[in-house]
């Protein structure tokens, strides 16, 4: 069964048409890397994966199960929601750690308000933590603030933070497009041991850094105008494009856009 | 020389009588944070309704509060009830005239600290929130854990200059007689207590202002100081 079921997601924001029906599956410790010019939607898709936006149709699937379903107009509560949406977790472009707690706390925090005891789990959470900061290779800056660290640091902590929920499946929105091109080697590196450490995470990527896209990706889609104009493996898509737009969107050649 | 022997004659006159002026002062001064700090926030929430007519309404309102000057809006909220119903619903005295002088100066303040809220209430980056809600807080969670403080941090510093100028705008109450530090520095001049066409006592009131205005700076800074460890 595969992990994740996206069907026919459809969403607008006013007369524009962001996504014209989206459909994939993604199998259990796939890496999904999604590229695509600026306004093609892929973006908008991760959030709609995030319940950050909310399609107008479509359903989503996970481990067989909905939990989208736009022709299901009953309105979830909170509590239904929120469960539904840790299935995912979310790694932005602009990191949005929070700025007021440490490394430490930026990344127990969500788990310590989910907990259902917060006093007899806490030891158990900043035991985790520290092994999930240690992987981001930060062990050194646990006690440090957002502020003190790079744009790099900063966004392998918010990596830290997403796996401290355990999601089924991360996403990570163009993580390092609000980086200097210097920084953003560790943040791949990181991105890239996640999938190689052997725990079989189900990772989707949405990211302009083409050769970090090759190496990584198990299945590559490419988006352009809100539809999936091409998938297939990194060497299909990048060695051998079938569709016109994506040999045009390749040979643009252009790392940043 | 023969001045200074004078002003020292006088003094303890004048500074027990300063002195009285100056706890009504400071009773305005209090009044009007303890009321205005909650009631700014409710004219906030009021003007970022999205309810448009409430909205509307409430910023309109902001608008004719932070437009006029509160020396008028004491003014008319003394004066016009007795001059239009034919009764001075504030009651009689000085109790009567410290409570329309709250009601001006709680609603004036309210209005500009509302502004401030809403701009530390908007300043916070919609990010912020959207990471709490992937992290799958709630938005209770959100708002203590997570904006909370951010937004403090971000209206610490206009608050801290608001407050420091009502320490100096709670003399505008009198124009209402209401008896604090001017009033009684202004009482030396027509007479009063064997003392009279003296302005010194009027100059004097000067530095109460200036030390009650310098140690709330030292008191606000630290508190911004405090919030100094991380940036946003």
């Amino acid at each position: 069964m595969p992990i994740l079921e996206v069907q026919n997601i459809t969403k607008r924001f006013g007369e524009t048409e962001v996504l014209r029906g989206i459909s994939f599956t993604m199998e259990r410790g796939e890496v999904l890397v999604i590229i695509g010019s600026s306004g093609s939607g892929k973006t908008t898709l991760l959030r709609s994966l995030n319940f950050l936006e909310r399609p107008d149709g479509g359903r989503i699937l996970v481990n067989g199960e909905v939990v989208f379903d736009a022709a299901d107009a009953r309105r979830l509560t909170e509590e239904a929601q929120r469960q539904r949406r840790l299935h995912f977790g979310m790694v932005f472009q602009n990191f949005n750690l929070f700025p007021q707690y440490t490394v430490l706390k930026n990344v127990t925090l969500a788990p310590t308000l989910a907990a259902p005891d917060r006093k007899a789990g806490a030891e158990e959470i900043e035991r985790t933590a520290r092994e999930l900061i240690a992987r981001v290779g930060l062990s050194d800056k646990l006690g440090a603030y957002p502020c003190e660290l790079s744009g790099g640091q900063q966004q392998r902590v918010a990596i830290a933070r997403a796996l401290a929920m355990k999601p089924d499946i991360l996403c990570f929105d163009e993580p390092t497009s609000a980086l200097d091109p210097a920084l953003t080697g560790e943040v791949l590196r990181v991105i890239r041991q996640l999938k190689t450490d052997g725990a079989g995470r189900t990772m989707i990527v949405v990211t302009h850094e083409m050769e970090f896209a090759a190496a990584v990706a198990d299945r590559v889609l490419f988006m352009s105008g809100g539809v999936i104009e091409e998938a297939g493996t990194p060497e299909e898509v990048f060695g051998a494009p079938k569709s016109e737009k994506t040999r045009a969107f390749l040979s643009s050649g252009v790392k940043n856009f | 020389m023969l001045m200074l022997s004078r002003i020292a004659e006088q003094f303890p006159i004048v500074f027990a009588a300063l002195n009285v002026g100056f706890l009504q002062t400071l009773r305005l001064f209090a009044v009007t944070l303890l009321g205005a700090i909650p009631l700014g926030l409710l004219i906030a929430f009021g003007s970022m309704s999205r309810l448009r007519p409430l909205s509307a309404v409430v910023r309109l309102f902001v608008w004719i509060i932070r437009g006029s000057p509160l020396m008028i809006q004491l003014l008319i909220i003394y004066y016009f009830p007795g001059l239009v119903f034919g009764n001075n619903i504030w009651g009689m005295g000085e109790s009567g005239r410290f409570t329309a002088a709250a009601f001006a100066f709680i609603v004036n303040y309210a209005c500009y600290f509302s502004e401030i809220y809403r701009g530390g209430i908007q300043g916070v980056p919609r990010g912020q929130e959207e990471a709490g809600q992937v992290l799958g807080m709630s938005r209770r969670q959100i708002f203590f854990r997570v904006t909370l403080l951010q937004m403090v941090k971000r209206i610490v510093p206009p608050m801290s200059n608001e407050i420091i100028t009502l320490v100096k705008d709670t003399s505008l109450s009198r124009i209402i007689a209401l008896q604090e530090i001017i009033w009684a520095g202004s009482a030396f001049l027509k007479g009063s207590q064997g003392i009279a066409g003296e302005i010194w006592p009027l100059f004097f009131t000067a530095v109460y202002y200036l030390l009650f205005s310098g140690i709330l700076t030292v008191l606000l800074g630290r508190l911004e100081k405090k919030l100094d460890y991380f940036k946003i």
